[in-house]
C-alpha cells in the first residue's frame, strides 16, 4: 500500500518537475509547479511528517506560487521561442549526474546504524508537537536568525521594488 | 513493508537534475527562479526521508529553515527581477551581459 502511494507521488513530481522545465508559458509553468507542491506535501503525510505537510501547502503553494504569479501577470510576458543555446551540454551534463547518483543510491551499500546525538520519535507524540519542541531548545538560535533572515528580505524586496525611493527621500 | 530510502533518493536526484537542467536551459528568468524553487524541494525531500528513516526529527526541522530561506529568496529574487524589468523591459538573461566578457 506504501508503494503504491510512493509510486503515484513520485511519477506526478517527476512529470510535474520536467512541465515547469519544458513549457513555454510561465504561467503553466508555475501552475504545474502548484500540483508537484501539492503532491510534495502528499509525500510529507506518507512520511509522517504532517505538520511540514501542512506548511508546504501553506507557504509554498499559497505564499511563494501567488507570488510568482502576480509577477507573470504583472511583467505580461509572452513565451519565449526557443530554448538556451546550452541545451544539448545542459542535458548531456543533467543525464551524466542523474546516472551517477542513480548508481549511488541504489547500488551502494547502504549504513543501517542510525544518526547519534538526539533521537526522538518522529511519529509518536505528535509530529508538530516534536519539531516544536526541538525547535524552541536546541535550534533556538537559527531559529531567531531566520527570523532576522525574513526580517532583512522583507526591507531589501521593498527597497528593491520601490521605484525611486531615495529620490523621494531627497526632495522631501 | 516500508518505501526504501534509496527511492527517495532517486525521486530527490530526478528533481534535483531537472531544476539544474531547468536553470541551463531555460532563458526566461522567473522559470531559472522556478527550477532553483524545483532544487530547494528535492533537498527537502531529501532530508525528510533521512528524517523518518533514522527517526531523528532534526530532519525536519532544517525542512523549516530552508522553507524559511526559500522565502525569502523567493521575496528578494522576485524584486530583483522587477528591477531589472524597469531597467531594460525584458526579462530575457541573454539581454543581462553588463558583467560577460
Amino acid at each position: 500500500m506504501e508503494h503504491v502511494f510512493f509510486f503515484y507521488f513520485a511519477a506526478v513530481i517527476v512529470v510535474t518537475s520536467v512541465l515547469v522545465v519544458a513549457l513555454r508559458n510561465p504561467v503553466y509553468s508555475a501552475l504545474s509547479l502548484l500540483i508537484m507542491f501539492f503532491h510534495v506535501a502528499g509525500l510529507y503525510v506518507t512520511l509522517h511528517a504532517e505538520f511540514l505537510a501542512a506548511v508546504q501547502i501553506i507557504v509554498y503553494a499559497g505564499a511563494i506560487l501567488v507570488l510568482y504569479l502576480f509577477v507573470v501577470m504583472l511583467l505580461n510576458v509572452k513565451g519565449e521561442d526557443r530554448y538556451h543555446a546550452q541545451l544539448p551540454v545542459a542535458g548531456l551534463l543533467g543525464l551524466l549526474l542523474l546516472a551517477e547518483v542513480l548508481i549511488l543510491a541504489f547500488a551502494a551499500g547502504r549504513p543501517v546504524t542510525t544518526a547519534d546525538g538526539v533521537r526522538q520519535a518522529v511519529a509518536e507524540a505528535g509530529n508538530t508537537e516534536a519539531l516544536g519542541e526541538l525547535l524552541y531548545s536546541t535550534y533556538l538560535f537559527p531559529f531567531e536568525v531566520a527570523s532576522l533572515i525574513l526580517l532583512v528580505a522583507m526591507i531589501g524586496a521593498i527597497i528593491l521594488a520601490k521605484r525611486d525611493i531615495f529620490d523621494r527621500t531627497v526632495k522631501e | 513493508m516500508t518505501v526504501p530510502i534509496s527511492y527517495y533518493l532517486g525521486l530527490s536526484a530526478v528533481v534535483f537534475l531537472t531544476g539544474v537542467v531547468g536553470v541551463l536551459i531555460r532563458r526566461n528568468i522567473i522559470i531559472i527562479l522556478l527550477s532553483v524553487e524545483l532544487m530547494l524541494n528535492a533537498t527537502n525531500i531529501n532530508f525528510v526521508a533521512f528524517s523518518q528513516y533514522f527517526q531523528n526529527v532534526a530532519g525536519q526541522v532544517f525542512v523549516f529553515f530552508a522553507l524559511t530561506v526559500a522565502a525569502a529568496e523567493v521575496a528578494v529574487g522576485l524584486a530583483i527581477i522587477i528591477a531589472l524589468y524597469r531597467a531594460r523591459s525584458t526579462i530575457n538573461v541573454e539581454e543581462f551581459r553588463l558583467l560577460k566578457w
